[in-house]
């Protein structure tokens, strides 16, 4: 074995100075993280292209009305009350996983499903408000941009919904384990993502409306 | 688990030290109450010039997204985090180019459409 063998030997050097080749697979958790986090840019792009349809037909009213018209600000801050507390729950609820705290798992898990929950009754109730005033989605491009966009948002909520309670079941039939401690920080994850389109949704659609 | 390569690169929300960090996502939420508040308040205001507000509402919503990304969701630009900045800036690129993309060429083509009338008489 040569002396240069010995001085690049990893063991022997900090860290940061195992070169990238030597330092073997990344751990399991960081793999499926940033797989995830790739999954997450991907379903952003679904949203920009949506969002790109919208901010072209928005105007395209057809003599129906229009969003400021239809728009209730109140409950639209009330909606983003709900998401952005829900976010902050899920993230004490990924944080109690981490720690093995099953009580407060349940708690704050329950908490964000009851907030998602009710985020989606909100928007539930508005749709069919809209849709009882004939401004259904097959009233003009604009509103079926605008029902194509905040309808898939909601929809992915929904789907959240569905799996924080299989994670929740998960936690009570399979216990702590790893596997069950990454899937849900990737729930946490995906759940703070939606948060972060719901930005773009009140921004864009709500309060930028005229 | 991982004690020994942790220096190595992470995953967004994976970090031990600071995924475990309840004050970071207090100060986070708390920060995304106040600019949420000042969107609302701003789309209502008269206090601000009218044609500014679409600008402000515009700042107020990236300054919440990086809030977001940078409490909740854990992205920083730190030298072990570097896939998933370069993957977040790779996403932002494709997002612009779609929107204002798609932005640009419609209004392009709006603004070159034969107007409605004669477009209908050709077709006679």
């Amino acid at each position: 074995m040569s002396a240069l063998d010995v001085t690049d030997a990893p063991e022997l050097l900090r860290d940061d100075e195992v070169p990238l080749s030597r330092r073997g697979p990344a751990a399991t958790r960081d793999v499926v993280a940033f797989g995830f986090w790739l999954f997450l840019l991907s379903d952003i792009v679904i949203f920009a292209t949506l969002f790109a349809g919208y901010a072209v037909l928005s105007g395209q009213t057809a003599g129906g009305p229009t969003g400021v018209q239809l728009f209730d600000r109140g409950r639209v801050l009330l909606e983003t009350a709900c998401l952005l507390t829900s976010s902050l729950t899920c993230g004490l609820c990924a944080l109690s996983c981490v720690r093995r705290n099953t009580a407060a798992t349940y708690l704050w898990g329950a908490v964000t499903f009851l907030l998602g929950a009710s985020f989606i009754a909100l928007e539930f109730s508005e749709f069919a408000r809209l849709i009882a005033q004939g401004a259904g989605p097959t009233r003009s491009a604009f509103l079926s941009a605008f029902f194509s966009l905040v309808g898939t948002h909601g929809l992915h909520v929904t789907l959240g919904l569905g799996w924080l309670m299989v994670m929740m079941a998960q936690v009570t039939t399979l216990g702590f384990r790893p596997m069950i401690i990454r899937r849900l920080l990737c729930f946490s994850l995906f759940w703070h993502t939606l948060d972060i389109v719901w930005i773009g949704v009140f921004t864009i659609v709500y309060l930028g409306a005229r | 688990m991982d004690s020994h390569g942790d220096a190595r690169a992470q995953a967004p929300g994976a970090e031990p030290g600071a995924h475990g960090n309840l004050a970071k996502y207090l100060t986070g939420f708390g920060f995304a109450v106040v600019l949420t508040l000042a969107s609302f308040w701003a789309a209502g205001t008269h206090l601000v010039w009218a044609p500014g507000v679409p600008v402000l509402l515009a700042a107020l919503a990236i300054a919440q997204m990086g809030v977001h990304l940078v409490y909740f969701l854990n992205v920083s630009s730190a030298p072990d985090q570097t896939n998933n900045f370069l993957a977040l800036a790779f996403g932002i690129f494709v997002v612009g180019l779609v929107v204002f993309g798609s932005m640009i060429i419609m209004a392009n083509l709006n603004a070159n459409m034969m107007p409605m009338e004669q477009l209908m008489q050709m077709q006679r």
